[in-house]
């Protein structure tokens, strides 16, 4: 694989707690192609959401990364300098949380949240800023009259669609996703990951979709890489992984779902 | 005269409108149920599907006696719950009909342990005291397959989802539970343990004709563990029938949105016609919104609220 977006070498990401070093992320090696979705499954607690967190260098003490190396698009995140880390972040590599309703400042509209991304990043002007902000809705399908509505004025569809174009707006090529449509309905679900998909084959970015239901990861991701007790213990094309799982942890992830059976 | 009924609990028209007179704004009207008819015989379990919003919940309450309908009757066991006056009256529903809720951990008391979340409700509805009661604890306990050496002193931080989900199964079981609404009992579980619960749900109808009111937005895992569902939408059921026929042949719009967006992991989404799966599920919405009193028979059992094209 020469078309390498993200490479990540025995990350290793450790707890300070009272009772001593617990390892959350044991030595995980994966690396993200550029236009791929990477699937990342697992139950809670399994170390998925820290490995997003140090992804971004979003990880907070008690966290600290021991050990490994990330390298995005040839850069090596874990040198890099809170400045450069600052402009970095959103514009390379951009999070979509669980919910959107924590993810959206209450107070503020949504062409403030907006703003407050475009402008501290580009140094354009409101103007332009808002300019660029009713485009962005306008590619999710929300009408750019809601741009001065604040968040509780939005459907819980409708926030979460609001997220994923602020993660958008600098077209960063990578998208962390952690479980972004858990809280949504299945309809309103596919609704969204249409969206998505139809975004991604128009600016070609990549994305690290994590998420703990199987059957919509092997709907939405290129390859599938399974977690368990902060170690990778299979990595596979999705079709591969959902026809003939070779590990056994995979299977019983499997089997405790019940499937929809139709007719 | 003993009226035979076969069936345990029948809802029977239920409406429920909500009057909302916020702080802020013009007062208004939220008809939250409008005449659902349903029920559901002993030892069976029925699912009620549906989005957030669509009343599911509002109907769970309803049958707990938590708040009354605007109109229409709920019975159970042929008896009218609004009807129930006198204390005994009272006591003896709450003690048969049982909830278990969404969130695992705020249905326990975090200050006291599981012996204390299960002596409680043995030594109120049961009466029982001293060693009766000791060995009534490690039997429910044992009942939902927690060990009770293990489980018993250990306070609810120290617990798993599941194991909590098994407590608040356990408090239900203690008391003598005939009829058990589930609302939403595993969503909050991890996925690797979200089976067992349902297992544990099922063996409880099966081997102890537990009666299951199970409210859910899975239609997947209403399918697992019912005898009939019910699709709800806005304030209306508007499919329902043994889950086989209702999944096989869905007829109302809403049933088959629902049904062709539940991930299969076999169909891979490749992006196009996201503008138009948005737009149907717009539509089809909007139709579902309508009230509809045309009901029609599919098949024997399976109902649908025909919507005239």
């Amino acid at each position: 694989m020469t078309d390498k977006l993200l490479d990540v070498r025995g990350l290793k990401v450790d707890f300070l707690t009272a009772h001593g070093l617990f390892t959350a992320v044991k030595g995980v090696d994966f690396s993200i192609g550029r236009g791929e979705v990477l699937g990342l499954a697992g139950e809670s607690g399994s170390g998925k959401s820290t490995i997003a967190l140090a992804l971004m260098r979003l990880h907070r003490p008690p966290a600290i990364i021991s050990e490994g190396s990330i390298t995005l698009d040839g850069e090596d995140v874990l040198a890099m300098s809170p400045e450069r880390l600052r402009k970095w972040r959103w514009s390379s590599v951009s999070m979509v949380f669980q919910s959107a309703m924590n993810s959206l400042n209450p107070v503020l509209t949504i062409f403030e949240q907006f703003r407050d991304v475009i402008v501290r990043h580009t140094g354009v002007s409101t103007a332009e800023a808002r300019a660029r902000a009713s485009e962005l809705l306008a590619l999710i399908g929300i009408p750019q009259s809601r741009l001065d509505d604040y968040p509780h004025q939005l459907s819980g569809g409708m926030r979460q669609r609001v997220v994923l174009a602020i993660a958008l707006a600098l077209e960063p090529k990578l998208i962390i996703m952690d479980e972004p449509t858990t809280a949504l309905d299945v309809v309103v679900q596919r609704e969204i990951l249409q969206e998505i998909v139809e975004l991604k084959r128009k600016f070609g970015f990549s994305i690290l979709f994590i998420t703990h239901d199987l059957a919509l990861m092997g709907q939405f991701a290129d390859r599938i890489a399974i977690m368990l007790e902060g170690k990778l213990v299979e990595v596979a094309p999705s079709a591969e992984l959902i026809a003939n799982p070779q590990h056994d942890y995979t299977r019983r992830l499997w089997s405790s779902m019940p499937l929809l059976t139709r007719d | 005269m003993q009226q035979i009924v076969s069936e345990l609990l029948r809802i029977e028209g239920a409406t429920k409108i909500f009057h909302m007179k916020p702080m802020l704004g013009a007062a208004h009207e939220v008809v939250a149920l409008n005449n659902i008819s349903l029920s559901i015989r002993p030892g069976k379990a029925l699912a009620v599907v549906g989005e957030s919003g669509s009343g599911k919940s509002t109907l769970g309450r309803a049958v707990a006696r938590l708040f009354q309908l605007s109109s229409g009757s709920i019975s159970f066991k042929g008896r009218d719950i609004a009807g129930m006056r006198s204390r005994a009256d009272k006591l003896d529903y709450l003690r048969s009909v049982q909830m278990v809720f969404q969130d695992p951990f705020s249905a326990l008391n975090p200050a006291h342990t599981i012996r204390h979340h299960l002596e409680r409700p043995l030594m109120l509805h049961r009466k029982l005291r001293g060693t009766d009661l000791g060995k009534a604890v490690e039997e429910v306990c044992a009942d939902v397959e927690l060990d009770p050496k293990v489980t018993l002193e250990k306070y609810p931080h120290e617990l798993s989802g599941g194991q909590r989900q098994r407590v608040n199964l356990a408090r239900a079981l203690a008391v003598g539970a005939e009829l058990i609404i589930a609302d939403e009992p595993t969503s909050m579980l991890d996925v690797s343990i979200r089976r067992s619960v349902l297992d544990l749900m099922r063996r409880m109808k099966e081997t102890r004709s537990i009666t299951f009111l199970y409210i859910t937005h899975d239609i997947a895992t209403a399918q697992f563990i019912a005898d009939d569902i019910a699709i709800m939408y806005a304030g209306q059921v508007v499919e329902w029938g043994p889950p086989n026929l209702v999944i096989s042949n869905p007829q109302h719009p809403y049933t088959k949105l629902l049904l062709s967006a539940v991930p299969d992991p076999k169909v891979k989404l490749d992006g196009t016609g996201a503008r138009s799966f948005a737009s149907e599920a717009q539509a089809v919405r909007a139709l579902a919104r309508k009230v509809v009193n045309t009901i029609e028979e599919v098949q024997p059992g399976h109902f649908v609220r025909r919507i005239e094209a």
